[in-house]
């Protein structure tokens, strides 16, 4: 086979890797922010043509390990490896030229511009002072054939799918000779059989002598593609282990740490309770399909799913956000029409979205203006905003949400994330809403905060409103759950039985739809 | 800044007295109009700046750009732009100027304002519902209402012998006060209240400041920026409107080259040329501060090329100075 490795531009002869030495080895990797150790003495190394999984929960260390290794930041004790040589780098651009390569969560590409264009960036092969297109062309060309993946390099970007764009990516990466490439959750945005085709890229990557770390919260994945895995918690190296002897369990319990008991006593899955929302057959454009829902008044469903399962574009179809293309909606029992937001809204239906500083505030405004922007019709005296009612209204609020600020025209962002957060949730409330849906709301906050939060959800849902709750974090979708459903590949599969689902391990286990 | 986020929650109960105080960047527009007016009436005293005529001449030629200026704080704190007004001003005073002298006074007025209502709901529906830039919108708008006004009166004046027109839109005065400061004051009054203290006007900020959030707080973004373009195009055909009242004719030129005075003016004032901060009271202000700079320079005896330049620098050193960090 040829090399993929050497497809690109002139650089270093392929120098065959030699499975004995390590592709990168880290050595007593230490990382202090501030005063907070983030990592402590941590041994990590790949072999050329291995596949790595790193797994941890959020906080576990996985980023700044990575960050460390690509030369974003500085490790305060411990050594690196690259090649069986010590090398010392201070730079992503000193990262790159020892032959690490990353292939970003978040795209680094520029969609304006073709494919060669980008895998070319900054790189373009020069025939005198221009760009000579023809060859960055062929150059870009002979990578795709190399890695036997069919893409256009003259085809612009913004034309094309997650897949192409991780395929620049990586062919970006083997352009500039990575020997060893980084990969962060590469299926979250893939659709099944994108993802195998990335699993087959992946194995003949390897056959080839390259080095793949894999960063992944898909359990099914990592036992299909990796051979060794390295979990991290709370900054320290638990165990690495080649997959064939350890058991989805044992991960899950690595990750998670000791069984946490939830206590499901307060569960209120009262089938009787009255039918708040129901929506059947619901799909929409952003591809939800065959999905049926059914919250009722006084309880929280949770929605446990990967990222990628379509949890927050259900959240925005029922939002009015994006459009809903098929089956019905019913809101107290009569059919509703959810065209948009201010339709949703006008049904009772809120939605607390996740991403807090896009979607959710107005950071330049002040916290009351954006406390009381949906409200604004409601604070009226005449044709005006009558200021009297607004800031009463504001002190209400923030009383009931404990928001920490001084002075409500303070502007949003000088508060800390969980006060930002309670704005956003604030901001519903005063609208008894029929309906709540909220997207990670505890995303960035801190743990007091996080409680805070749980505990209005549920005060609030008790005194009658259907609740529906999206997140990630296991601890809290049980924390607060009365239900939980399943979601997987943008439809929920099944409901999981709450009251056998005890403990964050047993979750994990269900949504990976592996058995313990 | 730190002291603004205390550890008490309770200190939010009293609603927040505006303080009187001055915010140096925020506040440019005003401590600079002040510094201009003092240099000028030290400068320019033995040339008589400082007196009642001054004052006049300095307001009435400023009150047709503020006119159009109010309508343009409204696109701009919503984050968009409109660059048509100066020919959509021309297009209402021909078309004014024509309705009058064949159908009377009233259809006239009512034709000149349905201009801008036109104008103003095609450029707000390729905007909002379109999704065209409204750069590119009003860039080609400002072209087809030019050429429209020019092509439909063979680049003719047209007269307007109605006196009662050009008295109301204008000629006239009420007292001592003319009625173009008159019309304007109405603008800035009305463009201020509506922004500052109706709940359009913090959804026009809302939207400006990010759409996005605007749009999951149940605002109708679409129809809010629809709408600014509607209510920026009516106040520019106002402006053509006093252009033909004053002038006693409708042409197409008049108002042309007004778009740039309109946005300059508007983000002297303060307004955040990326949307969601903005000022009617700043841009009347922004418009002031550029025509007293324009009579104090005639005065001077600098000609037009020379003001020009003087006020190009003027603008740069003011926007630079409000600039955030």
């Amino acid at each position: 086979m040829t090399s993929i490795h050497n497809g690109g531009a002139e650089g270093r002869p392929p120098s065959a890797p030699s499975p004995s030495i390590p592709a990168v080895r880290m050595v007593g990797i230490s990382k202090s922010f501030n005063t907070v150790t983030v990592l402590e003495n941590v041994d990590f190394d790949v072999l050329p043509g291995e596949v790595h999984a790193l797994a941890g929960g959020n906080g576990a260390g996985k980023s700044t390990l990575m960050k460390i290794l690509q030369g974003v930041y500085s490790k305060d004790a411990g050594s690196i490896e690259v090649g069986g040589e010590p090398t010392s780098y201070n730079s992503i651009h000193e990262a790159k030229a020892a032959g690490i390569g990353m292939v970003f969560q978040e795209f680094s590409l520029i969609s304006t511009l073709t494919v060669a264009q980008n895998v070319f960036l900054n790189a373009e092969p020069l025939k005198g002072t221009l760009i000579d297109d023809k060859v960055m062309v062929e150059k870009a060309q002979a990578i795709f054939e190399r890695m036997q993946t069919p893409v256009d390099p003259e085809g612009h970007l913004d034309t094309m799918s997650t897949a192409y764009w991780q395929l620049t990516e990586i062919a970006k990466a083997l352009s500039e000779n990575a020997r060893v490439l980084i990969m962060d959750e590469p299926t979250a945005s893939l659709a099944r059989h994108e993802a195998k085709a990335l699993f087959e890229l992946i194995g003949r990557l390897k056959a080839d002598g390259i080095a793949i770390i894999y960063i992944s919260h898909r359990m099914e994945e990592v036992f299909e593609i990796a051979d060794r895995i390295t979990i991290l918690r709370n900054g320290v190296r638990l165990l690495t282990k080649p997959l064939n002897e350890i058991t989805p369990a044992q991960i899950v319990e690595g990750i998670v740490g000791k069984a946490v008991e939830v206590s499901a006593a307060s569960v209120n899955a009262d089938e009787n309770a009255p039918i708040v929302l129901q929506a059947s057959g619901l799909a929409s454009s952003n591809g939800v399909h065959d999905l049926d829902l059914t919250l009722r008044a006084g309880q929280v469903v949770g929605l446990a799913g990967l990222m990628g399962s379509g949890r927050s574009e259900l959240a925005r179809a029922l939002y009015g956000i994006d459009k809903i293309t098929g089956g019905s909606v019913s809101v107290d029992g009569s059919v509703v029409a959810i065209g948009s937001p201010q339709e949703a809204l006008a049904h009772g239906i809120c939605l607390i979205p996740e991403d807090r500083r896009l979607q959710g505030l107005i950071l330049d405004h002040s916290v009351a203006n954006n406390l009381v922007l949906p409200h604004l019709d409601a604070v009226t005296k005449g044709p005006f905003v009558d200021e009297r009612a607004v800031s009463s209204l504001v002190s209400r609020l923030i009383d009931a949400f404990a928001i920490k600020v001084a002075d409500p025209s303070a502007p949003a962002k000088l508060l800390s994330g969980g006060n930002q957060q309670k704005i956003v949730i604030g901001k519903w409330m005063s609208r008894d809403p029929r309906v709540l849906i909220m997207d990670e709301p505890t995303a960035g906050v801190d743990i007091g905060t996080k409680a805070e939060i749980i505990a209005t959800v549920r005060a609030h849902a008790e005194s009658g409103m259907a609740v529906l709750v999206i997140s990630s974090e296991y601890s809290e979708l049980l924390a607060m759950s009365d239900r939980l459903l399943l979601m997987r590949d943008f439809t929920i599969v099944r409901e999981i039985d709450r009251l056998s689902v005890t403990d964050e391990q047993s979750l994990e286990l269900e949504v990976q739809g592996v058995a313990a | 800044m730190t002291n603004l986020i205390s550890t008490e929650p309770k200190a939010a109960a009293p609603p927040a007295r505006r303080r009187l105080t001055l915010d140096w960047r925020r506040d440019i527009i005003y401590v600079g109009f002040v510094a201009v007016v003092i240099v000028f009436a030290f400068l320019l005293r033995d040339q008589g700046f400082v007196s009642t005529t001054s004052v006049m001449n300095i307001l009435r030629q400023t009150a047709i750009v503020t006119v159009v200026a109010v309508g343009m704080t409204y696109v701009i704190a919503a984050a968009e732009i409109d660059l048509s007004v100066g020919s959509v001003a021309g297009l209402a005073s021909v078309v004014t100027a024509m309705t009058v002298s064949h159908f009377g006074l009233i259809p006239g007025i009512i034709a000149g304002l349905a201009v801008g209502a036109a104008i103003g709901a095609v450029n707000g529906a390729l905007v909002a519902f379109v999704k065209i830039p409204s750069f590119l919108v009003t860039l080609a708008m400002m072209g087809i209402a030019f050429g429209i006004a020019q092509w439909s009166t063979a680049s003719a004046p047209q007269p307007i012998l109605d006196m009662t027109y050009n008295n109301m839109f204008g000629g006239g005065s009420i007292g001592p006060i003319p009625v173009l400061i008159i019309w304007m004051l109405l603008a800035v009054v009305l463009g201020a209240v509506v922004l500052k203290k109706m709940p359009f006007g913090r959804q026009v900020l809302a939207t400006g400041a990010n759409k996005v959030a605007a749009e999951y707080s149940g605002i109708a973004t679409r129809w809010i920026r629809f709408r600014v373009m509607v209510i920026c195009s009516i106040g520019a055909a106002l402006a053509g409107m006093l252009y033909a009242g004053r002038l006693q004719s409708g042409r197409f030129q008049w108002g042309q080259g007004d778009e740039m005075n309109a946005i300059a003016a508007v983000i002297l004032g303060g307004t955040a040329l990326s949307g969601g901060r903005g000022s009617v009271v700043g841009t009347f202000f922004g418009a002031l501060l550029m025509a007293t700079i324009n009579y104090g320079l005639i005065l001077g005896g600098l000609d037009t090329s020379q003001q020009q330049i003087i006020r190009g620098i003027i603008i740069v050193l003011a926007v630079a100075l409000a600039r955030q960090k």
